[in-house]
C-alpha cells in the first residue's frame, strides 16, 4: 500500500530547475509526550531521508524530533537528463520505505 | 385574498411538496443561522493553503490509502469509483437491514463485515478512515444532500434536540457557542460555526486524521460533558442534523485545521 506521496514536474525540457515534492505517512512521536495514564510515549521519529539519482545523492536530510507528524520535504533539482530517481525514508524501530520515480527530460 | 392568488399559493406549495431541489426540503424546520460559512474561513491563511494544496494536503494520504483498500476489497461489487461520487453526501441515511440510522462510516464497516467477510475493526482506525475520506473526498465539491423525512424524521428530530441542549458542567449547548458566539473568541480560538462539510479532517493539533466523532466526542470533553463511545447512535443522530444544518455548503474533505 502507498504509504508516500511524490511529485515530479512533467514536460521538463534539459537545464530546467525543478521542484520535487515528497510526503510520507509517519507519526514522528517526539518523545517528549505522555498517554493518558502519564506514562511516556516512546520516541519514535524518521531520521533520515536521501534522494539518490544514478547512483549518486542529490538531496540528503537528517530528521529531529521537532518535526511534525508526516513530513512534507520539497528541494529542487536541476534536471539535465532523465533517469530514475529513489527516494528513502528510514527511521527509529527500524523504519524503511523506497519508493523510485522516472524523471523524463525532453532535451 | 383573490381566489386566483389562493390557488397559486396552494399550486406553489404542491409543487414544493412534490420535491424542492433536495430531500426533505418541504418540511419546514426553522433555520437558526442566516448564513452559513465554512470553518475553512476561521484558519489562517497557511492552513488554508496547505488544504488547498492538491499535492501537500496531508488528509491526501489517507484518501491514497482508501483508494487502495477500496480496489483491493470493494471494486469487485461495485461498479467503480466513478459511479460513486454522490454517495458522501446521503449519509447519515437509515439501513433496512440494520433497521437503524447510520452514518458513512457504519455503512462500509457493515459492508466490509458481512459481505466482505473481513473482521471488524475500531471505528477510528486507519482502514475505516481511509475508506471514508476516499468517498468523501470524491463528493468534493457537492453539498449534503441528505434526507431528513420518512424514516430519517426521528433521527433527526433527536439530533436536533441534542444540538439545542445543554449539558456538561459548563451548561453548553452546541447552539450556543457555534450559533449564538460564532465568530467571537473563546481565549485564542475564534468560535466557528461548527459544520461537519470538511470531517475527515487533518487537524493539526491532532497531527492525524479523525472523524466527526472524534471531533464531536473532544467537543463535549471541552464542555466538560462525558463524551460518548464512538458509533453512539446520538452522534449519529447528530451528524444527521449537522448535515442538514450545512445547508448549501459545499463538502471539502480532507480538510485541514488547526
Amino acid at each position: 500500500m502507498a504509504k508516500a506521496r511524490i511529485n515530479i514536474p512533467r514536460n521538463v525540457t534539459a537545464g530546467d530547475v525543478i521542484e520535487i515534492k515528497t510526503l510520507i505517512t509517519h507519526p514522528m512521536e517526539t518523545g517528549f509526550r505522555v498517554d493518558s495514564l502519564g506514562v511516556r510515549i516512546p520516541r519514535n521519529i524518521l531520521t533520515h531521508f536521501s534522494v539518490t539519482f544514478a547512483d549518486q545523492v542529490v538531496f540528503e536530510a537528517e530528521l529531529q524530533p521537532g518535526i511534525a507528524a508526516n513530513p512534507y520535504i520539497s528541494f529542487h533539482l536541476k534536471a539535465e537528463r532523465g533517469g530514475t530517481l529513489t527516494f528513502t525514508w528510514r527511521g527509529q524501530n527500524d523504519f524503511s520505505v523506497t519508493e523510485t520515480r522516472e524523471l523524463a527530460v525532453a532535451s | 385574498m383573490r381566489p386566483s392568488i389562493v390557488a397559486s399559493v396552494v399550486l406553489a406549495l404542491l409543487v414544493c411538496a412534490g420535491g424542492c431541489d433536495r430531500p426533505g426540503a418541504s418540511i419546514n424546520v426553522q433555520r437558526t443561522l442566516t448564513e452559513v460559512q465554512s470553518g475553512y474561513a476561521y484558519q489562517a491563511p497557511e492552513t488554508q493553503s496547505l488544504q488547498d494544496d492538491d499535492f501537500g494536503n496531508p488528509g491526501l494520504l489517507w484518501v491514497d490509502k482508501g483508494i487502495a483498500l477500496w480496489e483491493v476489497h470493494c471494486a469487485s461489487c461495485h461498479e467503480g469509483l466513478d459511479h460513486m461520487t454522490d454517495v458522501a453526501t446521503r449519509y447519515p441515511r437509515f439501513d433496512p437491514a440494520l433497521n437503524r440510522v447510520i452514518n458513512l462510516t457504519q455503512r462500509i464497516d457493515h459492508c466490509r463485515t458481512e459481505h466482505v467477510g473481513l473482521p471488524a475493526v475500531d471505528y477510528e482506525s486507519e482502514e475505516l478512515l481511509a475508506l471514508t475520506v476516499a468517498l468523501t473526498h470524491l463528493a468534493d465539491g457537492q453539498p449534503y444532500a441528505v434526507d431528513i423525512s420518512g424514516n430519517n424524521a426521528a433521527a433527526f428530530e433527536r439530533g436536533r434536540a441534542y444540538y439545542y441542549t445543554r449539558r456538561g458542567q459548563m451548561n453548553l449547548a452546541c447552539h450556543h457557542c457555534h450559533e449564538v458566539n460564532a465568530g467571537k473568541k473563546l481565549r485564542g480560538e475564534t468560535l466557528s460555526q461548527g459544520h461537519s462539510n470538511g470531517y475527515p479532517t487533518y487537524r493539526l493539533q491532532w497531527q492525524t486524521l479523525g472523524s466527526l466523532q472524534r471531533r464531536l466526542r473532544f467537543c463535549n470533553a471541552a464542555m466538560r460533558a462525558e463524551p460518548f463511545a464512538y458509533g453512539a447512535q446520538a452522534y449519529v443522530d447528530l451528524e444527521l442534523f449537522l448535515a442538514w444544518r450545512a445547508d448549501d455548503l459545499a463538502l471539502e474533505s480532507p480538510a485541514v485545521r488547526r
